[in-house]
């Protein structure tokens, strides 16, 4: 009979045991990543181009490859807000609650979700190649943008669905249109939609494998679309592949640039969403 | 006045549709791209050739595609190995034995660690497991390796993917009833027995699901499992070899291979390939994992 509270314990030590190391796995992660980059990270990191020799170890900084990154992503944003937007009003206010239709359009970006960013870089740069343009800041928009697409209108459909459906019925029941119901429950959706926005940038931004070809890489800042782009993951994957030593430390300190970026788009997107839950109507 | 509204509404309405229409097709779009710009190497060889010879010499016009499948394989399959009971101990942890503050506690830590990016992860495989690998675990087992290896590129995508395993089996089993739990306890089984008799019985085939997608997550994951497994294009004999996985293969040769239009078409064949592996493997898992869902909310 004790045999069954003796293995109550052990199980219950082992389990304790995994999540600890979960735990400890994510601060050995971020421990790493801060131990090595500190040392190099410098203002002239975030202030500056990288200036000549920088990849031999001279002056410079990684501020073509941040305002590269920022610029990409936020093409990539607007160009999937158009989108998402339209398509989680449609699938949920516009089509019935039990539509055929929108299960199919809701598995298709379950699919979609899934597939690998190398693809869509491979993909992206096939339709590139089609449309006759060069490894430009416009290639890594559209290539990221098809990343997160997916990505934002599933966590935007998850907060719509929550949405309870008395308002649309009473806005419709006043005699607006289906339209005029969408522009408000918009406004009730604005904390989820920006929920989903912070996720989908913190998943554009620090992929690399869609930028790789897309976007191509430069010492410089873009000043129009059809010019190559730079980006933090690929400028910390080319500094990292160098010999020299001066250079992998500033790719470790570019790492955490990125990692900063990372968590404070993490915690600000649950701060927004518990935001959201508090004010749920 | 009232013209105006109605037509706004019907522009609205096509264009929504339009877009959900685009949509599903953009699905049909991509693999039909992707088939196409491989076609013109499947037409050339025969595809079970290419799949199964591991002969790569693309300037001698030999397309094998089977080391880098095998490395595929090999590297998502240690992964699960490592992820999946480290995701069970620990969901099952967090839905039956936790307080609450804990469960609050781990949420934003399962969120960090599905939130770094790839590149991190590779930055951190090479700073910490390939010399791990490479000074304490291989010499217990071969002379010499690099630490560049399988079993590296293994360890560093198991913690990929254990946050999105850990989140779906959370999910799972929040969804089984409490009424079954309670009565399962109520008749004097400990805990644990009622974890290892219900919950994890009732939700095998969710726990099936959630490994099945991630290992689906794990087959295209490129970036981090590149930077630490050698990418060395022959079939690994031993977790200490290195190896090359497909995802890797596209990354490190695509863009420069212009020049040559069967070797566009091999890489091409391969993101083909990785594209059908997880279109199958993520639906079947989101059709039963959707399954779960239903059951869910409509009991």
């Amino acid at each position: 009979m004790n045999i069954k509270f003796a293995e109550e314990k052990i199980f219950k030590v082992i389990m304790i045991c995994s999540s600890v190391l979960i735990l400890g796995v994510l601060l050995y992660i971020l421990g790493t990543i801060f131990h090595k980059g500190l040392p190099a990270l410098t203002l002239d990191m975030i202030t500056k181009l990288p200036g000549g020799g920088f990849y031999l170890g001279k002056e410079g900084g990684v501020l073509n490859a941040i305002v590269g990154s920022f610029y990409i992503i936020g093409g990539a944003v607007i160009i999937s807000l158009l989108i998402s937007v339209p398509l989680v009003m449609f699938i949920n206010y516009y089509l019935p609650a039990k539509s055929v239709f929108s299960a199919i359009v809701r598995f298709s970006l379950d699919i979609l979700f899934g597939i690998p960013s190398i693809v869509y870089g491979a993909f992206g740069f096939a339709l590139m190649v089609y449309l006759g343009i060069k490894a430009s800041l416009l290639g890594g928009i559209l290539a990221v943008a098809m990343l997160i697409m997916p990505i934002m209108m599933r966590s935007l459909d998850e907060v719509a669905k929550l949405l309870s459906r008395d308002l649309p019925d009473a806005l419709l029941s006043l005699g607006s249109t289906k339209y005029e119901m969408a522009k408000v429950i918009l406004k009730q959706l604005m904390p989820g939609l920006i929920t989903a926005v912070l996720l989908a940038v913190g998943r554009g931004i620090g992929d690399a494998a869609t930028v790789l070809f897309t976007a191509g890489f430069t010492d410089n800042i873009p000043v129009s679309l059809g010019q190559p782009a730079a980006s933090l993951p690929l400028s910390i994957f080319f500094q990292l592949g160098s010999p020299v030593e001066e250079v992998q430390n500033r790719a470790y300190a570019s790492a955490i640039l990125l990692t900063v970026i990372i968590l404070i788009l993490s915690f600000s997107s649950r701060f927004f969403s518990s935001k959201f839950s508090k004010h749920k109507i | 006045m009232q013209r105006i509204r109605f037509a706004k509404d019907k522009t609205a309405r096509y264009f929504m549709l339009g877009v959900a229409v685009f949509i599903i097709l953009f699905l049909l779009i991509i693999g039909f791209s992707l088939f196409f710009k491989a076609l013109p190497i499947m037409r050339e060889k025969n595809l079970w050739n290419l799949l199964t010879s591991s002969e790569w010499k693309p300037f001698k016009g030999e397309f094998g595609f089977s080391s880098f499948i095998i490395s595929t394989v090999y590297v998502s399959l240690i992964a699960i190995i490592i992820a999946l009971p480290l995701s069970i101990l620990t969901s099952i942890y967090l839905n039956s034995y936790a307080s609450k503050s804990i469960r609050r506690f781990f949420e934003p830590v399962v969120d960090l660690l599905s939130g770094i990016p790839p590149v991190i992860y590779g930055v951190w495989g090479t700073l910490t497991i390939v010399p791990i690998v490479s000074r304490r675990i291989a010499p217990l087992f071969v002379e010499y390796s690099t630490g560049y290896t399988v079993l590296a590129g293994g360890i560093v995508l198991a913690v990929m993917i254990i946050p999105l395993m850990i989140s779906i089996m959370v999910e799972i089993f929040r969804s089984i009833p409490r009424d079954i739990t309670d009565a399962s306890l109520s008749l004097g089984a400990t805990r644990w027995q009622t974890v290892k008799k219900v919950i994890l019985r009732r939700s095998f085939s969710g726990i099936i699901a959630a490994m099945v997608l991630a290992l689906s997550r794990a087959f295209g994951e490129t970036m981090a499992v590149l930077m630490v497994c050698g990418n060395i294009p022959l079939i690994p004999h031993s977790f200490f070899d290195a190896c090359y996985p497909l995802p890797a293969l596209i990354a490190n040769n695509y863009g420069e291979m212009l020049s040559m239009p069967s070797y566009e078409s091999a890489l091409m064949l391969a993101a083909f390939l990785l594209f059908i592996i997880v279109i199958l493997f993520n639906g079947a898992s989101r059709l039963v994992l959707n399954q779960i869902e239903k059951r869910y909310h409509f009991t």
